[in-house]
């Protein structure tokens, strides 16, 4: 089972059991304690509680019946156990993935060999010796043979194999992973499905990557990340000012000749501090990191996944993410007075020898547009592959000598053979480079015959991904090896904001520093190892599952799909996150304004009847108002999980659209909806004769 | 209501609307740009041993101004205790003793102007002048200070002056008084004179009024204090009656002028601010959220005067029909001084021309939400600038998230450090406030200086708690504020209202100052325009609101209820 195929439902059934059984055990105080809002309900609970196991045995002095005492602290209590179901709902989702990763890794044995380089006079057998992998340090070496686990992270320094990486990424085809280059990482858990590698062990047990892995996902390795902290001082302070201004509230009433009960001043209180927020506040965070999971891309710390929220420039490899793969053949140009078909049948015959993806691409294009097929090799006397040194491909034949390949490669060949290039050909070649394909050139002996067009082609749907991109105010970047008259034209036609041409790791690096320097934050995305100091040096770093160790280490993301294009969808998750704290946060400060109007009067209404107009509810008596805004305030935790673990839905806005969006729904939302929730509980409290 | 006194409301703002610019690019000149008069500044300087190149840090600054004010807290207590041995005392006034010295001393430092004293009988023409006036130039001066180091603070970028320095406060303390209140005080007090206002040291005046009876006609030096009174935002009457006595008020002219002094100086502030966020309308957004939430306390307040007291409608000689005119001048009417009274509140001026115990429950809630918002309703000189900006990175931070970033101002990042700072200055205040009430509340040498029972009594308290820590200092009256405790409560008030939330407020200026500024973009939470105008002015009101709705539902609004229901107190 994969990450992936773990697709639970909101309230999965057995995710729900264990996060009722949580959210009771996490009531021990010095749980609570880590959230101060919740800290003051359980308090509060404790203290009204108490008050009514008083009043069990002797009459209230203040005249307040014990059920209303008994009801208060019931749902005070609910409050406290709401927010902890919140936050044990989302660690329990967590907890379910982990399980699964978890069962993984059990009792995998490692080969481990003795001395390195293998002794020629000591059969390989016996250089190995079997022991589990949790014992494995890093520097270890390991054989891993088809069908074996690799027992940990590590490198491949020997050998080549294909590996089923599925637990890890979901995906079930197989990968190659073979020594030096930038396929030479394997992950602990995987499956070798054919043939033998030697694996140097990157990870100390208890760190290897499904370890941190398993972490995170299960919440253990959380830390409060920068924005979060910042949200807690503000709903700390709030909940200050609120105790001092209903513990000020009672000295007030004394001088006013009210007499405040407890519970009732509890009871204000509870509803006056942030508890909404207050309470899904972790669970938003952890939520977040899940729904990345479920993205299949492993964050290494919510730090990074709120930095993601606030990226300003994307920077985005051409190839794989913008266009796909490689350039394609897409047209054939002929020189003037030479037939289509000619230029058609000689540039077949010169890219027969050429096993570039650009080679077949013709081959491919030859067999649609001109149904040439596989044709006789018969009497060919020499192929020519395509060599970097030449930049040509071709094939000699009797007498003829047909080429294909650089303009200025075919040039100077026809021109040593006496030729002479037409200037037409020359015309259509440089169009070809502006437009951003790559012009080719055809001869056939001393004569040009034509140009064929190879094109990179975009991705569909990539320029609206930029617009959204654009209107979120993200600025994105194409990184091409491309010179820079093909890079322009691929940024036209894709509508990337931004290009650097002719990149190399040196410069790409310059460039993220450059944008760091102005203030922006930049994600990336990179699998080699040479992307790895540039994967550090950007805010985020997503490297590909694929990429090297040294990649992995250096990113704080892994794209276990290894999918460059996910770099986007990471960004959304991280907006979503921080939106979803904001807009709770809003509703939960806004809430207050009803509950004034439902506790105040009700509180006051005996020593000043006359302030009965404040209660603009009209509700059934002072008891029920303070009961049916309690019970409000708790029961919005429970209503409010699901869009705490999902997030607020989110639309690629600009800020000024966003906040207006936002404001309404959970700003005017959130001074309306009590008003009516809690209007509606004290209709239900009085018809069922509670009050 | 009157359409004549509409007009009065609606000249009054146009006036203060049209001296924003003129006056805030001046004050940018003179504080950020090329000073006029280079010499005579760095004659003070060198007098003072001041290097004006060399800025401050946020802790030498803050520590600059404590200094200063606590060795002026000192020179104006001694100054107090031993005026029957100074000249200028042509009354004879003996010394003031300890409790009630500390308390002016406190009130005058903090530019509150709280008067527990009597001028009249309490305090001799060199304490006015020395003791006082002094302060009302410095203490308004420190406030410009403080506001010019968190606007460096939050505008600056990347430290352009030398990393993490906000200024000096020597020389924003030298500038402002030197270039503003000092020219603009001797001017108004030129005009002051000629509609009347006295300016003497002459002895008091025995004279015999047209009914035959003797009156003392108290005299002074009233023109000079008056200008900085209002200019400073300070309030502090020369007379025990404030603006309400002819010598200090004598015409509808000066009143006017004066209720427009008021409002200048922190009105034009925030296109100071604008200039040195190089986005004027980062200045104008700040002014439009203190101009509605002005207009919301002038129109409710001038609806209640109007309206007249419910519960005095059966009584036709008390004419409630010509709305609430008890504690008012009939010289300014019900629109004057309800303007004034809002004006003077919003800003936490304080200086008064109508007694704020008299209007009805709901007219005087005006004043005390005006107070209990932080003073930033445009504010006091300076002190309104920086509550609202610390309103500002509130209302970002809240509303900030919501467009999916982490919350910035300017560019710069608000993190844990800046929230903690904010959460304390928004913190101080209520707490002060409440916890003082309370305790007051309850006591027997708290309630016992109050005039009145019930909910008025209990607003009373609120407001002279409210006054004292918004360092408005205007007096709900009512309230007999000179005895042992109320000297030291409210004392302690001022103090704690004054110095507890400059230090957090200079402690964000330091920690923003030295911020990377991230250029803004489409994703940019804008702050700018009416979406975020509304959005902070929501903040203000929520905040203030939420915090003292209890108090106030006991106070003013169970008054106003009960006084519909025909119940009063």
């Amino acid at each position: 089972m994969s990450p992936k195929a773990q697709n639970l439902s909101l309230f999965d059934r057995s995710i729900l059991g264990s996060a009722i059984l949580q959210s009771l055990k996490k009531l021990a105080p010095q749980l609570v304690a880590k959230n101060p809002v919740m800290f003051v309900v359980e308090i509060g609970s404790v203290l009204t509680t108490a008050i009514w196991l008083r009043d069990l045995f002797a009459a209230s002095p203040s005249g307040v019946p014990r059920w209303f005492t008994l009801a208060v602290s019931i749902w005070l209590w609910f409050t406290v156990i709401f927010a902890n179901f919140a936050e044990a709902v989302a660690e329990g989702r967590g907890k379910a993935q982990a399980d699964t990763l978890r069962r993984m890794r059990k009792e995998t044995i490692a080969r481990k060999v003795r001395t390195w380089p293998a002794p020629e006079d000591v059969i390989p057998i016996a250089n190995e010796e079997m022991i589990p992998a949790s014992r494995l340090k890093k520097g270890d070496l390991v054989v891993v043979e088809t069908n074996g686990l690799v027992p940990g992270d590590g490198e491949v320094i020997e050998g080549i194999a294909s590996v089923d990486e599925s637990a890890i990424t979901g995906e079930s085809a197989p990968v190659i992973r073979e020594s030096g280059g930038d396929r030479s990482s394997v992950t602990g858990g995987t499956k070798v499905l054919s043939d033998r590698i030697v694996v140097r062990i990157t990870a100390d047990p208890g760190e290897s990557f499904l370890d941190r892995m398993i972490a995170l996902v299960e919440g253990a390795a959380r830390q409060k990340t920068p924005n979060e902290i910042a949200l807690h001082i503000l709903l700390v302070g709030l909940t200050i000012v609120f105790l001092f201004a209903c513990a000020t509230l009672v000295p007030m009433g004394i001088y006013s000749g009210v007499r405040l009960g407890t519970t009732a001043v509890v009871a204000l209180l509870v509803c006056l501090i942030p508890t909404t927020i207050g309470g899904l506040l972790s669970a938003i965070g952890i939520a977040g990191m899940d729904r990345l999971l479920r993205k299949n891309v492993l964050a290494m710390s919510g730090r990074a996944v709120e930095a993601a929220g606030d990226v300003d420039t994307l920077l985005l490899d051409k190839t794989g993410t913008i266009t796909l793969g490689n350039r394609l053949a897409t047209d054939l140009i002929p020189a003037p007075g030479v037939s289509a078909t000619e230029l058609a049948d000689a540039t077949q015959l010169a890219s027969l020898a050429d096993e570039t993806p650009e080679g077949r691409s013709i081959i491919v294009l030859l067999k649609e547009r001109y149904g040439l097929r596989g044709r006789e090799t018969k009497g060919i006397v020499h192929f020519l592959p395509f060599s970097a040194q030449t930049r040509m491909s071709g094939a000699d034949f009797g007498s003829r000598s047909v080429r294909k390949g650089a303009v200025d490669a075919v040039c100077a060949h026809v021109a040593s053979l006496g030729g002479t290039v037409p200037a037409e050909v020359v015309q259509a070649a440089w169009r070809i480079g502006d437009s951003g394909g790559t012009p080719l050139a055809v001869s056939d002996g001393n004569r040009v015959l034509g140009i064929v067009h190879l094109k990179d082609v975009v991705k569909g749907g990539i320029a609206e991904r930029f617009a959204r991109f654009r209107a979120m105010g993200i600025r994105t970047v194409m990184i091409t090896g491309d010179n820079p008259r093909t890079a322009a034209a691929i940024a036209k036609e894709s509508g990337v904001d931004d290009y650097l041409a002719e990149a190399t790791p040196e410069a790409k690096m310059r460039l993220i520093k450059e944008e760091q320097h102005k203030g922006k934050l930049v994600a990336m995305t990179g699998d080699g190892t040479n992307d790895a100091p540039a994967l550090a040096q950007a805010d985020v770093g997503v490297a590909m599952n694929t990429g090297t160790q040294a990649a992995k280490e250096a990113g704080n993301m892994v794209d276990l799909d290894s999918d460059p294009t996910k770099l986007l969808e990471v960004v959304e998750v991280g907006k979503q996150l921080l939106m979803t704290r904001g807009t709770l946060t809003t509703f939960s400060i806004a809430n207050d304004v009803a509950k004034y109007f439902a506790i105040l009067p009700a509180l006051f209404v005996g020593a000043f009847p006359e302030l009965a107009p404040l209660d603009v509810m009209k509700l059934a008596s002072p008891y029920s108002a303070i009961l049916s805004a309690v019970i409000f305030n708790a029961i919005i935790i429970i209503l409010l999980i699901p869009l705490a673990l999902r997030g607020v839905s989110y639309r690629p806005l600009g800020a000024a659209a966003l906040l207006r969006r936002s404001l309404l729904v959970y700003g005017v939302g959130g001074i309306v909806a009590p008003f009516v929730g809690i209007k509606a509980i004290d209709l239900v409290l009085s018809a069922a004769g509670i009050v | 209501m009157t359409l004549i006194g509409w007009a009065q409301i609606a000249l009054f703002f146009l006036v203060v609307l049209a001296l924003v610019k003129p006056l805030g690019s001046y004050m940018f000149r003179v504080f950020e740009g090329t000073p006029p008069l280079p010499k005579a500044e760095r004659f003070f300087y060198r007098l003072c041993g001041v290097d004006p190149v060399k800025e401050q840090a946020w802790t030498t600054y803050a520590f600059s101004l404590l200094a200063f004010s606590f060795f002026g807290l000192l020179v104006t207590y001694a100054i107090q205790r031993l005026q029957h041995l100074l000249p200028l005392n042509p009354q004879k006034l003996s010394a003031i003793e300890p409790a009630l010295a500390f308390n002016t001393a406190a009130s005058f430092t903090t530019n509150t102007n709280w008067q527990a004293y009597v001028p009249e009988t309490t305090v001799s023409y060199l304490t006015q002048m020395a003791g006082l006036a002094w302060h009302n130039f410095t203490s308004a001066a420190a406030g410009i200070a403080i506001a010019l180091a968190l606007s460096r603070g939050l505008t600056r970028s990347g430290g352009a002056g030398g990393g993490k320095t906000i200024g000096n406060f020597w020389v924003d303390l030298t500038r402002a008084t030197l270039y503003l209140l000092l020219p603009i005080s001797f001017l108004y007090a030129l005009f002051l004179v000629s509609q009347g206002v006295l300016q003497n040291f002459a002895p008091y005046r025995e004279i015999a009024t047209l009914e035959g009876v003797k009156q003392i006609i108290a005299m002074g030096p009233v023109a000079s204090q008056e200008a900085i009174k209002m200019l400073g935002t300070n309030g502090g009457g020369f007379f025990n009656a404030n603006s309400a006595h002819p010598f200090e008020n004598p015409t509808p002219l000066t009143n006017f002028v004066q209720m427009v002094s008021i409002f200048a100086i922190p009105a034009g502030l925030t296109w100071t601010y604008g200039r040195m966020a190089r986005d004027s309308r980062q200045g104008w957004a700040l002014f439009a959220a203190m101009a509605v939430l002005f207009f919301a306390g002038v129109l409710g307040a001038y609806k209640a005067e109007s309206a007249g007291n419910p519960a005095l409608r059966e009584l036709p000689r008390l004419q409630q029909d010509r709305g609430n005119l008890e504690g008012k001048e009939t010289r300014f009417g019900i629109a004057a001084s309800t303007l004034f009274t809002t004006v003077t509140t919003a800003a936490s001026c304080g200086a008064v021309n109508a007694m704020h115990d008299s209007m009805t429950p709901l007219g005087g809630l005006v004043p005390l939400v005006n107070i209990q918002l932080g003073e930033v309703i445009f504010g006091g000189v300076g002190a309104g600038l920086y509550g609202m900006l610390v309103y500002v990175l509130l209302t970002v931070f809240i509303a900030g998230l919501m467009v999916g970033r982490t919350p910035e101002y300017l560019g710069k990042k608000i993190e844990a450090r800046e929230m903690k700072l904010a959460m304390l200055y928004v913190l101080i205040f209520p707490l002060i406030i409440l916890t003082l009430t309370a305790w007051a509340a309850v006591v027997p040498y708290g309630t016992g200086s109050l005039a009145n029972a019930g909910p008025h009594g209990l607003s009373e308290i609120l407001y002279a708690f409210s006054s004292g820590a918004g360092n408005n200092g205007s007096a709900f009256a009512g309230l007999n504020a000179n005895t042992r405790f109320w000297n030291l409560a409210l004392g302690a008030n001022m103090l704690a209202g004054r110095f507890l939330m400059i230090v957090p407020a200079l402690g964000i200026a330091g920690s923003m100052v030295d911020k990377k500024v991230i250029p803004p973009g489409p994703g940019t939470f804008p702050t700018t325009g009416g979406l975020f105008v509304g959005l902070l002015v929501g903040v203000v009101l929520i905040v203030g609101a939420l915090t003292f709705f209890p108090a106030l539902s006991l106070g003013p609004l169970a008054e106003h209820f009960a006084a519909r229901a025909g119940r009063l107190y």
